[in-house]
């Protein structure tokens, strides 16, 4: 009998380009920020503009994470998720409206208090929302995406009209608490406090999200069921329930979005989900639908490239947005980071 | 002949087709059955939503596409109109001019939405035209010194067409240029619905029909689906920039609000819905109970508000404004029950 041959299996190295394209998305970021250093000339204004860039792109990422696991996990595409966005700001300002001596206090730990409040409690009850949402609304309509699009543009417009009908038919308009006013200078250019904590919350949430996702157990089930739900399923795992927490945790961080996004913007409408969800779309489909590290660098360039464009031309902002997608589509037509799915 | 003008695509219902006959001649004679300025206008509304609508289904219904940027290629005729009678000057040959202009710019926005996004998947589409429509909608509010912002543009369109133009009298109803311009708008529209009947009812719409399907199966066949997907979407646009002009002519006044807005979408959305998707009469049911309801339906629910004041909460939800709300409903309960609408139901029932 006949020994088997040696098997030495080698993981072939990839090549310079190839490493390269891997690793260009990434790249994206700092040569954008270069580029807009050498277009605004002033470092002072740079910086300023970076840092609520970043701000802004790490609200929009809050925003687009679960509407990008979403799509990826069970191909269901919610275009209601602006709702959330729009709830979780009405939601949460309540909270702070309701608590004026704690925001109005001059210390920053009852501030804060109040903030995080807030944002339990906007997050709590979007997160309960999604839930009836995604029995109510998305669940009849599974594997239909003409039906889901259309159903879930009917179900944002009756969550816009209800919170109508709750908070009344006129915006809001709020101040910061006390400790989150005001600015910082640095290297001669005012940073406003805010925009620095929002840029520390969101890297936060990427960092607890990826960890999430690469080193838990429930993290390598969503990983394997974007890339082969039936595979999952046919080891065992429900992957009907790992979809609904899934989309009630997505909804949840629409909400800390929501509110995010108010405390930057000072005022709430209960369209300013729709109108975030034209960027969280661009953002989704530029870094590739189910790729939440696609997601996080999209929304980095999109908040960058806004600030940058609003202050050297105004009137271009949105439509720079469109012209970053369009190269990013022609670039490459699946996003920057396409899920591979096994199929 | 008939069947020839209908393409062979008959109403197939008994009900069906006396609705749709009622429709063609309270609209055919509506200065004289309905006279008055109010009902004339909901007229001219309808005959151009009919057009708009049907344009839609061609999309939505015949193809399985989803846009939202439908009304941004409604404003560009519409725009296209507006612009060529302010810098040419008031005439016909700035209607035609306007008119084509917009038809064109439609057909090419399109083609270019369409290669970036239905190359890849169709989903994008939906997402892509969103953001495009609304950074289209935005840089018109902003070039104000172009397209008078959010005011709009007003503007004079040739004489023959207002109201200043008397004919005479016919059946005791005076017959002023405003009434040529309804039949201009009605007859136009007449011909471009039986030229969506036409081409619905080709071999290209029986394409179209297998695309929706099962795209996979039509690529197998030998169908190349991006070619087929995006000729219906340019399609669509022209029409529906056609559709734009014609409103133009009629108002005689452009605006975001008129013709761009999120809500005119919704609108059109849920007159396909109504109708029944994937047949064109269903754009003539949905559009003529649709814009009757927005436009009687609506002082009835202010009614109802003011007889439940003092009731918890039920005011609020009655409120007119909260028209929106009740949209909303109709539009998910009719996709789960109705999903045919109401086109659909009749044919089923005979």
């Amino acid at each position: 009998m006949s020994v088997a041959p040696d098997h030495t299996p080698r993981m072939e190295r990839l090549r310079p380009a190839e490493r390269l394209g891997q690793a260009a998305p990434y790249l994206l970021v700092p040569v954008l920020v270069l580029l807009g250093w050498l277009a605004i000339g002033s470092p002072s204004s740079w910086l300023t503009l970076t840092v609520s860039g970043l701000a802004m792109g790490m609200m929009i990422f809050v925003m687009a994470s679960g509407l990008t696991l979403v799509f990826g996990l069970m191909d269901v595409i919610n275009f209601g998720h602006g709702a959330f966005i729009s709830l979780g700001a009405f939601l949460g300002i309540s909270v702070l409206l309701a608590l004026p001596g704690w925001t109005a206090a001059d210390s920053l730990a009852l501030n804060l208090t109040a903030v995080l409040l807030a944002i339990a409690v906007a997050m709590v009850l979007t997160g309960l929302v999604g839930w009836g949402f995604e029995r109510v609304i998305v669940r009849p309509v599974y594997g239909a995406h003409l039906k889901q699009i259309l159903v879930t543009v009917g179900g944002l417009i009756v969550i816009e009209q209800l919170i109508h009908v709750i908070w009344g038919p006129d915006e809001i308009f709020l101040t910061r608490p006390e400790a989150l006013k005001g600015a910082v200078t640095f290297a001669g250019a005012a940073l406003e406090k805010y925009r620095i904590l929002a840029v520390g919350f969101g890297l936060v949430i990427f960092v607890a999200m990826r960890l999430v996702l690469r080193r838990t157990k429930i993290g390598l089930i969503v990983r394997a069921g974007v890339q082969n739900g039936e595979m999952v399923e046919t080891l065992g795992y429900r992957l009907r329930l790992v979809f609904i927490g899934v989309f009630i945790a997505g909804s949840a961080l629409a909400g800390l979005g929501g509110v995010m996004w108010a405390l930057y913007q000072e005022v709430i409408t209960a369209g300013m989900g729709e109108r975030m969800m034209i960027l969280v779309f661009i953002v989704v489909i530029i870094g590739g639908l189910g790729s939440v590290e696609g997601a996080f660098i999209g929304a980095l360039l999109v908040g960058l490239l806004q600030n940058y464009v609003a202050f050297l031309e105004p009137k271009l902002a949105l439509v720079s947005n469109i012209g970053l997608m369009t190269a990013i589509l022609m670039w490459r037509p699946q996003g920057m980071m396409p899920v591979v799915k096994a199929k | 002949m008939l069947n020839t003008l209908l393409s062979g695509d008959r109403p197939r219902s008994l009900v069906l087709t006396a609705l749709l006959l009622g429709v063609l001649i309270s609209l055919a004679f509506a200065p004289f059955l309905f006279p008055g300025v109010r009902s004339l206008e909901t007229a001219a509304t309808i005959c151009i939503f009919i057009l708009l609508v049907a344009s839609y289904d061609l999309l939505l219904g015949y193809t399985g596409i989803v846009s939202f940027a439908h009304t941004m290629f409604f404003g560009l005729g519409a725009y296209g109109v507006a612009l060529a009678s302010t810098h040419v000057g008031r005439g016909w040959g700035a209607l035609a001019l306007g008119t084509l202009a917009g038809a064109l710019a439609a057909a090419v926005l399109a083609l270019v939405i369409g290669l970036f996004s239905l190359r890849v998947r169709a989903i994008f589409f939906a997402m892509i035209t969103l953001a495009v429509a609304s950074a289209v909608a935005v840089l018109v509010s902003q070039l104000y010194q172009l397209t008078g912002g959010e005011d709009g543009l007003t503007y004079r369109i040739p004489r023959e067409l207002t109201p200043a133009f008397r004919l005479g009298e016919v059946f005791g109803v005076r017959i002023t240029g405003k009434i040529l311009n309804y039949y201009l708008i009605f007859f136009c529209c007449l011909a471009l619905f039986l030229l969506l009947l036409r081409v619905v009812n080709s071999p290209f719409g029986r394409v179209l029909q297998a695309v929706r399907e099962n795209d996979f199966r039509a690529e197998a066949i030998g169908y190349r689906v991006v070619y087929y997907r995006i000729t219906a979407t340019c399609l669509s646009a022209a029409v529906a920039a056609l559709a734009g002009s014609l409103y133009a002519i009629w108002l005689r006044y452009v605006g975001p609000d008129t013709t761009l807005s999120f809500e005119i979408m919704l609108d059109i959305l849920l007159m396909v819905v109504i109708g029944g998707m994937g047949t064109m009469y269903g754009a003539v049911l949905g559009a003529v109970i649709f814009v009757l309801a927005q436009n009687y339906l609506q002082n009835l629910m202010g009614v109802a508000a003011d007889a439940a004041t003092g009731l918890p909460l039920l005011p609020e939800l009655l409120d007119p404004n909260r028209w929106l709300l009740w949209l909303g409903v109709l539009f998910i309960l009719s996709v789960y029950y109705f999903p045919a609408g109401i086109v659909g139901r009749l044919r089923a029932g005979r």
